[in-house]
């Protein structure tokens, strides 16, 4: 004879059940066209390159040898693959100034935000979220319009008699560069001030009651306190600028990829498939060390001194 | 003059940063607008204010086509995937935890941590061969990848809604016999409508601006108003390019609009 604790069980067995059912359409889309391919991917990074593309279906380790180093063509020697190493360095250069420079325009903007009248904040909140749902694509192309050699800014450096000849932004990393801090810029200002807006300000009145100078409060009161969003909005930046492949295509023209445009590369005239899987797993490493450390930096701050 | 009322929040300079960064947010988007209702052939010369390059995007059929495939793309994922993410939201909600929940909650989540281009080539070396294999290369693998990374965006908000729901009210419902099937039709579903909303109109958007996992999964003709887009950039810009940035940018800010004010309702 059943108890009621066994009727309990299966009561709660059953709802267990349907609650996977429930998850399963969402679970099984998910797989086949995010999770699933991606394991794809980690397997044929350990294959062979085919001769034109694809793979053959045998075990190599090549790919993961070749985003490090180079086999000479005719003497077998090994050397550094410095076309591989110098495009890593410059998409982590690039997103770290990234990062750092939406964080010194977003977090005085964000601090301007939270200290306006709680009437008018939503409306700057609301500036701040257009550009951030526009596509990025024509985000881009309008960074390319102000940037270019006709475009307004070097028709503004040139009339006001700054410069003679235009400056070539357009193809550089500096092209990168704008084209990343303008498009990320909401991604950074967004968490800052959500934690800026709970800031109490009572706190910061008793920092000068002590003497405190501007400076002081702003490095010993303000800056603790806000530092969960540093951290979020500086992750939500970091990880975009790193992944970033529209952006170099359009604003740095083919010569200054990044780590996508190299993996692009690879599956597109370069062929070598296992080196483009094996590109993208160490993307994806970087993205997921990245957030590891946000993770565990947002539980210590979350627990920590409140 | 009596000396200015020392102001604890003010920090110096700060105001100017921000209004920088205010003009820097909308000077790049304000060009672009001007110049595609500019006359003039070029993009450098001010031609006068006219609405041709308008009217030739319109005509063109290329963009025609692309613009009615991003909308089709669009509504099928952000319906499909809005769907998916209600019941995913309501199986991993206001439950005791239970094996595999916070599995299912990284599983889904999971395409918004990996890098897009990662994924777009993960799907391409994927899709490439189920193509060979079945010889099907319709609107079918972009409608199924823009599902796939649309769940996340609609399943957050419904999840935040239903955390935020009182069970009282179903339980009451289902004490009153009202079969589960009516209880989650007249009771869940009504209180749950915002969240949908917010859900499908976040993945709407997403699916409508996505560039990149598009460019690699579409076929040949299988151009999207993004990817027709990029296609165009890589040669002689015409304004026709920034009055379809133009009109798409317009829309992005209505919809925006409609989900600030949805949103604003609520609260």
């Amino acid at each position: 004879m059943a108890s009621a604790a066994d009727v309990a069980r299966q009561e709660e067995g059953r709802k267990i059940r349907s609650r996977w059912l429930l998850s399963a359409p969402a679970l099984v889309i998910v797989f086949i066209a995010a999770i699933g391919p991606l394991l794809v991917m980690l397997a044929y990074s350990f294959m062979t390159k085919g001769d034109y593309g694809d793979v053959k279906p045998a075990f190599s380790l090549d790919g993961w040898f070749s985003v490090l180093f180079q086999r000479d063509m005719f003497d077998d020697t090994l050397s550094l693959a410095d076309a591989h190493l110098s495009i890593v360095w410059r998409s982590v250069r690039l997103s770290v100034i990234t990062t750092f420079a939406t964080l010194v325009l977003g977090f005085p903007t964000a601090y301007f935000i939270a200290t306006r009248p709680r009437n008018t904040r939503e409306v700057w909140v609301f500036l701040v979220t257009i550009p951030f749902w526009t596509n990025l694509l024509i985000r881009t192309f309008a960074m390319q319009q102000v940037i270019r050699n006709e475009g307004i800014l070097n028709s503004l450096l040139i009339w006001l008699g700054i410069i003679r000849e235009p400056l070539q932004i357009m193809y550089t990393d500096w092209a990168i560069l704008f084209g990343m801090v303008y498009v990320y810029l909401p991604l950074m200002v967004l968490p800052l001030y959500a934690s800026l807006e709970k800031l109490d300000f009572r706190l910061i009145e008793a920092g000068y009651d002590l003497y405190a100078g501007r400076l002081a409060v702003l490095r010993r009161i303000i800056l603790p306190l806000v530092k969960p969003g540093i951290v979020a909005g500086s992750i939500l930046v970091f990880i975009p600028s790193l992944g970033a492949y529209v952006i170099p295509r359009v604003l740095g023209g083919g010569k200054n990829l990044m780590l996508g445009n190299l993996i692009e590369l690879q599956f597109g005239s370069g062929r070598n498939w296992p080196l483009g899987a094996a590109l993208s797993i160490t993307l994806m490493v970087l993205v997921m060390v990245a957030m590891l450390f946000y993770v565990r930096n947002a539980a210590r701050s979350g627990g920590g001194h409140g | 003059m009596a000396r200015a009322r020392f102001d604890v929040r003010s920090q110096p300079g700060f105001g100017t940063i921000a209004l920088f960064t205010f003009v820097v947010l909308y000077l790049p988007i304000i060009t672009l607008v001007a110049y595609a209702f500019n006359a003039s052939e070029s993009l450098t010369a001010w031609g006068g204010f006219s609405l041709h390059w308008f009217g030739e995007a319109a005509r063109n059929t290329a963009v025609q086509d692309a613009a009615w495939r991003s909308l089709v793309i669009a509504l099928s994922a952000a319906s499909v995937a809005t769907v998916a993410a209600t019941m995913a939201a309501i199986a991993t909600t206001r439950t005791a935890p239970y094996r595999g929940l916070g599995f299912k909650y990284a599983f889904i989540n999971l395409p918004l941590m990996v890098p897009e281009i990662v994924t777009a080539v993960a799907l391409l070396i994927v899709f490439a061969r189920v193509k060979v294999w079945t010889g099907y290369s319709g609107l079918g693998y972009l409608i199924l990848a823009h599902t796939a990374f649309c769940i996340p965006f609609a399943y957050l908000p419904i999840r935040a809604r239903l955390e935020g729901m009182d069970e009282a009210l179903e339980r009451a419902a289902a004490d009153l016999y009202a079969p589960p099937w009516q209880v989650f039709r007249r009771v869940t579903l009504p209180l749950l409508r915002p969240g949908i909303i917010a859900g499908f109109m976040l993945a709407f958007v997403i699916s409508l601006d996505d560039v990149v996992i598009s460019e690699f999964v579409k076929s040949g003709g299988q151009d999207t108003l993004p990817t027709y887009m990029l296609g165009q950039m890589r040669r002689e810009i015409t304004p026709e390019v920034n009055a379809i940035a133009a009109a798409f940018l317009a829309l992005s800010v209505v919809l925006v609009t409609i989900f600030f004010f949805i949103n604003r309702k609520k609260t």
